[in-house]
């Protein structure tokens, strides 16, 4: 579904990325951890092109995002994403959030988009706040909200960029749950979250990043039990003492 | 104190020097709206153009708002009185030259307010856009302008008042507008007081029911929370 080869890339001289390679299975439910400044959102970023990369090539369901004929925005299509402060659009109800892009991307009716939407509401469980504006709702609320609207393009693959960061505690088990739905009916997702029981319990396989690359990967039993780089084993265990 | 030269002349003063209709060509509103409006659409090109990442877009809008911010606005009419007619070698009419010098002129103010209230917009609003598959035109038109209008709008509205009252300068090139309608007045009654006290209280009358509606719209355009 997605494959890294070589990957590189620089802000300036500064190298946050350093020579991925990684393949993401259809259907694979990948969590990507790390301290700040190890290049983890960048490298989702980097998947849908938010980011452009220096050296080597990203292949999105076999196509190769540097191909200059690439139709770039039919491909962000098929991508969701998921913003660690949601970015919902303030000056547009729930709904209008979720039936945007559809209807002028995918030029969808509104009757249809509308009908998504609602269901959509429904799934993420707010069915009842669609003519509300984000601004009413609560932090998980509106994070559950940006996950229904990245699903609203029906998207081959969702990104998530630490989802869970920027609310409460209380409300991030709602938008984990979301997110665990997702991942059971076989959606493939790439998630950058310190969240390491989701990890334990929902990913297939966990990637430990620190300066711009990718120290340790494997199953999550392995991944937190026997870590093998003594760099993993100190993250995890200043994330996981408390 | 003789304000019944008020209510003698108040068919010329409204009439020919606020709306425009009469015997001379004039009228502060007749100047003012289209100004206001065209001037608007030139500047959120200008706007625009000022944040385009494309060089030979981004450059000709940043030269252009550095002239005509740069110059007074009595010489911008000057320059489309005097010059461009012996350039083109046409005669063009008072109110075209008058209009023309209003809208390339505040569009360099107006382009300027645009580009603020577009960086004003998080940058994640463009990113969100963009992951959904938006184009850049359905980005600007659907989720920044809205956000921005919203932001622009105190700038802007003080920025059209500033405009309103500069059509006053378009006097010098014989366009009969409220203050030249009065200046017109007084030379034969010599009422000064009376006559300008009276054009300041319709200025006023025009610019605060601006500023009125401003505060509405600014209301419409917030979400109720």
């Amino acid at each position: 579904m997605v494959k890294f080869q070589h990957v590189n890339k620089w802000y300036g001289s500064l190298h946050v990325l350093r020579e991925i390679n990684l393949r993401i299975a259809k259907g694979e439910v990948v969590v990507v951890c790390g301290p700040s400044g190890s290049g983890k959102s960048t490298l989702i970023r980097c998947i849908n092109r938010l980011e452009p990369i220096q050296a080597g090539e990203i292949f999105v369901d076999g196509k190769p995002l540097s191909d200059p004929t690439l139709d770039l925005r039919a491909l962000r299509a098929e991508i969701g994403f998921v913003f660690q402060q949601f970015n919902l659009y303030p000056h547009l109800t729930v709904r209008e959030n979720l039936t945007l892009a559809p209807m002028k991307v995918r030029k969808v009716s509104r009757g249809e988009a509308e009908a998504i939407a609602a269901k959509l509401l429904e799934r993420v469980g707010i069915p009842d706040k669609s003519n509300a504006y984000p601004a009413n709702l609560s932090g998980g609320q509106q994070q559950r909200v940006a996950i229904a609207r990245a699903l609203a393009m029906q998207p081959k693959i969702m990104l998530f960029d630490e989802p869970t960061s920027a609310l409460d505690p209380e409300m991030i088990n709602e938008v984990l749950e979301v997110m665990t739905g997702l991942a059971k009916e076989g959606m493939t997702m790439v998630v950058v979250t310190h969240e390491m029981g989701f990890a334990r319990r929902v990913a297939h396989r966990v990637l430990f990043m620190d300066e711009g690359q990718i120290i340790e990967e494997g199953a999550p039993q392995t991944f937190f039990e026997t870590p093998g780089s003594p760099r993993t084993r100190q993250f995890l265990s200043k994330i996981l003492s408390h | 104190m003789e304000f019944s030269v008020i209510v003698k002349n108040f068919d010329f003063l409204i009439a020919q020097g606020l709306l425009g209709f009469g015997n001379f060509v004039g009228g502060t509103l007749r100047l003012a709206v289209p100004a206001i409006v065209l001037g608007f659409v030139l500047g959120i090109f200008i706007g625009l153009g000022r944040l385009a990442r494309r060089p030979w877009i981004r450059i000709p809008a940043t030269i252009y708002v550095e002239i005509f911010r740069g110059v007074p606005l009595v010489m911008v009419i000057f320059w489309f009185w005097f010059i461009i007619p012996v350039l083109l070698r046409v005669a063009l009419p008072e109110y075209g030259v008058a209009l023309t010098a209003f809208v390339v002129f505040e569009a360099a103010y107006l382009g300027e307010i645009v580009r603020a209230g577009i960086q004003s917009v998080p940058r994640g609003q463009m990113e969100a856009a963009t992951a959904t598959g938006l184009s850049s035109a359905q980005t600007m038109l659907y989720v920044i302008l809205p956000q921005a209008l919203k932001n622009m709008i105190p700038a802007l509205v003080t920025q059209f008042i500033v405009l309103f009252k500069d059509t006053s300068l378009a006097s010098i090139i014989g366009y009969v507008d409220l203050t030249k309608a009065a200046q017109i007045v007084n030379n034969r009654e010599i009422r000064p007081f009376e006559l300008y006290l009276f054009i300041a209280v319709v200025y006023w009358l025009c610019t605060y029911g601006m500023s009125l509606y401003a505060r509405h719209l600014e209301q419409r355009f917030t979400p109720s929370v």
